[in-house]
């Protein structure tokens, strides 16, 4: 009997849920493509079916299920089974000038919030209290709205460089509400900026419920199966979580769409710096990869209208797709925006449809050789302007992307990639690797398991020491997060300055990533 | 002509958070958290008046307030919202005088905003005037300073309450010593410097700051061409179009130092524009000639949306128009320019206003 070695990715797009099976050595074994169903879970379970029928597949050798969703995104953006969070903030007297959920959407802080409170503690940038943390205020809060909540969310001021206050209010929930209270603590899930941390820290206690709701429909479904597979989630740094850890994080699976077409962009390549360009039916992301990892974006991020300070990879999002429309007016020829998404192969004329499309007119310059009818001649200066308008959008795109003069490949992938012509500017090549339609699934299939800590680490004759101490804060998290003790690996170190202090300290982020153990 | 605000509400508070970021010259800390205060004082006290000195009366103190120390601190212990109200006691029991109003120290990015969300707990109104006209880094960079006033009274507190009282021989050691206690309290403090009796500000303070913030926010947010609105709002030269094709960064003695280099896209094509900037944006290079200098404002906004875009946002491949207009006549002055001029930047030329370098092609 051959050895378990097989793994599935399975992604959820916009448009299509992917899902490959790959072998030991990572070739594709097997692929499937279904539409993506407006509960998602549906969809998942039929990619999984699909691939699974495919007779090169031994489901008694499938050792690992990667799965990268959109279900906690939908979840915000629909206002859809989110848990009602108890919201303690511990900071006092600081910080009360802004009140926890102030910024939120009032339908959104009224569907998940429990009660909110700001009570004394947290410390300073140097690690030195602000206050004693005030325990029995803490506990007059958790005892008056805790047994309501589903959840609590605990952040305290600057927790990324010292969490023992956390901790203690979190021992004070579980005493007061029982050890079963899910309880959510801000330095586990963001970084500096007290706002953002204590969103998505919220954000991350309500999805609880959701979260495991995909957890047990995703065990349930491999049951069916037969499969014995260790479950991994994929999340939006590019790496990747063990089952636990993605219920107690599931904000952080957030955004790991593009995080894995850019991983699969990379390995099925061999190109660890280069431009991604993943086009869809009805967009393209932009992305660039920088030591195989996704380009990170320096703003900050908002999900469902919630300001946070997740590391998102950096996308540029254009409305060009393989099955982007395309008219002629008296103002001349218009790509898009519209377009035709998952029906391309019944409307587009390629496949004797009615619409012309964007993929019409790669076929009729002779970019692609798909669909059976050939596309009208007389529409060939439309054709031509198309081409033209989208070649043009390309590499202003990838120009506006691009992280420095030098000219790196550009990596075409997505089910509408043969759009993307064969120069394009600024590049010095277009790589059109096989399996780019499902590079996405891909990505999820070959990740690493990764964690993350950022903090401030003080420069006074101790920064070996204090980078040391971050180095294995985030190595420690990737360990818990799947990776293999012996062969994690610090991937990022990132140190700025503070400006505007003349005592010498930094703000320091680290990431570490390692193949995943066996479990 | 720049239509005066008097009264500021939650409508009001995004029109002047985009104002200060573009007259914070990439410095002056981020604006969101100072909009977030505002906006919760306001809902609370209700909305503030905004008026000028003619308003007030001669023997009242007029307090000027603001943040001093690291944007990162500033984003995460976020202020208890009492400050303003424990510098205005703690000023009035040393002078035994009252305050009739408050003012921002520094309209340019955060300080631009929270004197809004202090002054709507204080109940007392804004006077529609700043010590700057723009973000500067060192506490000495204000006009009370170039008119030959010293910082005689500078009160310091922060989320506690703790409170120091500082009297300087002159702006340099107020900054050296506010520096020092801004580090003790841990990275951040709340003060109130150069208070005077609103008689003695005329001429002391820049009036017209909040207007003139508002005016330009609510000019780029309601125009077709944000970019062409910001122009004409401040009488601006545009010194180029295009896109960052360098950034260099590095951080010296608290200070941001570095250089961005702008390459010229459509009619800019074949120029580039060199920025050199610590903190703040300081000056402009086209081809080694200076283009615009502080204390003039060079600020780089977005192409598209004309919005400010901080130093420390900088990226390569932004599209971005790099814009520079005349700063008050105040800091025009000999003593003017000693003070924020190049030459107190360490470098070694003349200032050269930007109605005559920006005209250089």
């Amino acid at each position: 009997m051959p050895a378990p070695d097989l793994r599935i990715g399975i992604d959820v797009g916009g448009t299509n849920t992917d899902a490959v099976v790959l072998d030991g050595a990572a070739r594709v074994v097997a692929q499937a493509k279904t539409p993506t169903t407006p509960d998602v879970t549906t969809g998942i379970r039929a990619a999984l079916a699909l691939v699974l029928e495919a007779p090169a597949v031994d489901r008694s050798r499938v050792t690992h299920v990667m799965l990268g969703t959109t279900h906690a995104t939908n979840a915000l953006l629909e206002r859809r089974r989110l848990g009602r969070v108890a919201v303690l903030r511990i900071g006092a007297p600081a910080t009360r000038a802004i009140r926890p959920l102030f910024s939120w959407p009032e339908d959104l802080r009224r569907t998940v919030s429990a009660g909110e409170a700001v009570v004394g503690g947290g410390v300073d940038f140097d690690g030195r209290e602000i206050a004693p943390l005030d325990r029995d205020a803490a506990a007059r809060f958790l005892g008056s709205t805790g047994a309501e909540a589903d959840a609590v969310a605990i952040t305290a001021v600057f927790s990324p460089v010292a969490h023992e206050h956390e901790l203690r209010a979190r021992e004070l929930a579980h005493e007061l509400l029982g050890p079963e209270k899910v309880v959510s603590l801000g330095h586990e899930v963001g970084s500096l900026g007290l706002i953002e941390r204590e969103n998505a820290n919220v954000l991350n206690a309500a999805l609880t419920d959701v979260a495991h709701g995909v957890g047990e429909a995703l065990t349930e479904a491999l049951r069916e199966h037969r499969l014995e597979a260790v479950v991994f989630f994929a999340q939006n740094d590019g790496t990747l979580m063990g089952l636990d850890y993605a219920m107690r994080y599931p904000v952080l699976t957030i955004g790991s769409g593009p995080a894995n077409s850019l991983r699969g962009a990379a390995y099925l390549t061999g190109c660890d710096d280069a431009i991604v360009v993943d086009v869809g039916g009805t967009s393209t992301d932009i992305g660039v990869l920088v030591g195989g990892f996704p380009r990170e974006s320096s703003t900050a991020v908002e999900i469902g209208g919630i300001r946070t300070n997740f590391r998102m990879p950096d996308v540029l999002s254009i409305a060009v797709g393989g099955g982007t429309i395309l008219t002629e007016d008296a103002g001349g020829v218009r790509v898009g925006p519209r377009s035709v998404g998952y029906e391309l192969e019944r409307r587009a004329l390629v496949f004797g449809g009615a619409t012309t499309t964007l993929t019409d007119a790669a076929v009729a310059r002779g970019r692609a050789r798909i669909g059976h009818h050939a596309p009208p001649d007389a529409l060939a200066a439309l054709f031509e302007a198309a081409l033209g308008h989208t070649d043009e959008a390309l590499a202003d795109g990838v120009d506006r992307m691009k992280t420095g003069r030098a000219e790196r490949p550009l990596i075409a992938v997505g089910g509408g990639s043969v759009v993307v012509p064969d120069r394009v500017p600024g590049t010095s090549e277009v790589l059109r690797p096989e399996n780019h339609d499902v590079a996405n699934a891909i990505g999820a299939g070959i990740a690493l398991a990764g964690g993350r800590w950022e903090g401030v680490i003080h420069l006074d004759g101790n920064r070996r020491a204090g980078l040391d101490a971050a180095r294995k804060k985030a190595c420690t998290r990737a360990v818990e997060a799947g990776a293999d003790p012996s062969k994690v690996a610090v991937v990022e170190l990132d140190e700025v300055p503070l400006a505007y202090l003349n005592q010498p300290a930094a703000r320091v982020s680290v990431k570490a990533a390692g193949p995943l153990g066996w479990i | 002509m720049i239509e005066p605000v008097r009264r500021i509400d939650a409508e009001v508070v995004p029109f002047l958070a985009r104002g200060c970021a573009i007259l914070g010259t990439g410095g002056g800390g981020e604006v969101y958290t100072g909009s977030l205060m505002s906006l919760q004082a306001l809902e609370e006290f209700g909305p503030i008046d905004v008026v000028t000195l003619d308003d007030l009366p001669d023997d009242g103190l007029l307090m000027p307030i603001g943040m001093m120390g690291a944007p990162t601190v500033g984003i995460e212990k976020i202020p208890s919202g009492r400050e303003g109200v424990v510098l205005r006691d703690h000023v009035e029991r040393l002078t035994g005088r009252r305050v009739v109003a408050a003012m921002p120290s520094e309209i340019g990015g955060s300080n631009g905003l929270l004197p809004v969300a202090w002054a709507a707990q204080l109940g007392l109104p804004l006077v529609d005037a700043d010590s700057m006209g723009r973000a500067f880094p060192e506490l000495q960079q204000v006009s009370q300073h170039v008119v030959g006033r010293r910082p005689d009274l500078i009160v310091l507190t922060d989320v506690h309450g703790n409170l120091v009282t500082l009297g300087a021989t002159s702006g340099e050691w107020a900054e050296r010593v506010g520096r020092a206690v801004t580090v003790a309290f841990g990275g951040s403090s709340a003060m109130a410097d150069f208070i005077m009796p609103v008689g003695e500000a005329r001429g002391a303070v820049i009036e017209g700051s909040i207007s003139r913030a508002v005016a330009i926010g609510r000019a780029v947010s309601d125009s077709a061409d944000p970019l062409g609105a910001l122009v004409e709002a401040v009488g601006a030269v545009r010194l180029i179009e295009g896109r960052v094709v360098d950034v260099e960064r590095r951080t010296t003695g608290g200070f941001a130092r570095g250089t961005v280099v702008v390459d010229g896209t459509g009619e800019d094509r074949g120029r580039a524009l060199r920025i050199e900037i610590q903190n703040e944006n300081l000056v402009a290079f086209d081809d080694g000639a200076v283009r615009a200098c502080v204390p003039d404002l060079i600020t780089v906004v977005d192409a598209v949306t004309a919005d400010a875009i901080a130093t420390e946002m900088l990226r390569y491949g932004q599209r971005v128009a790099v814009v520079a207009f005349p700063c008050d006549p105040l800091w025009r002055t000999a003593r003017g320019i000693e003070t924020a001029g190049p030459r107190a930047f360490g470098y070694d030329f003349d200032y050269v206003p930007i109605e005559v370098a920006g005209a250089r092609a």
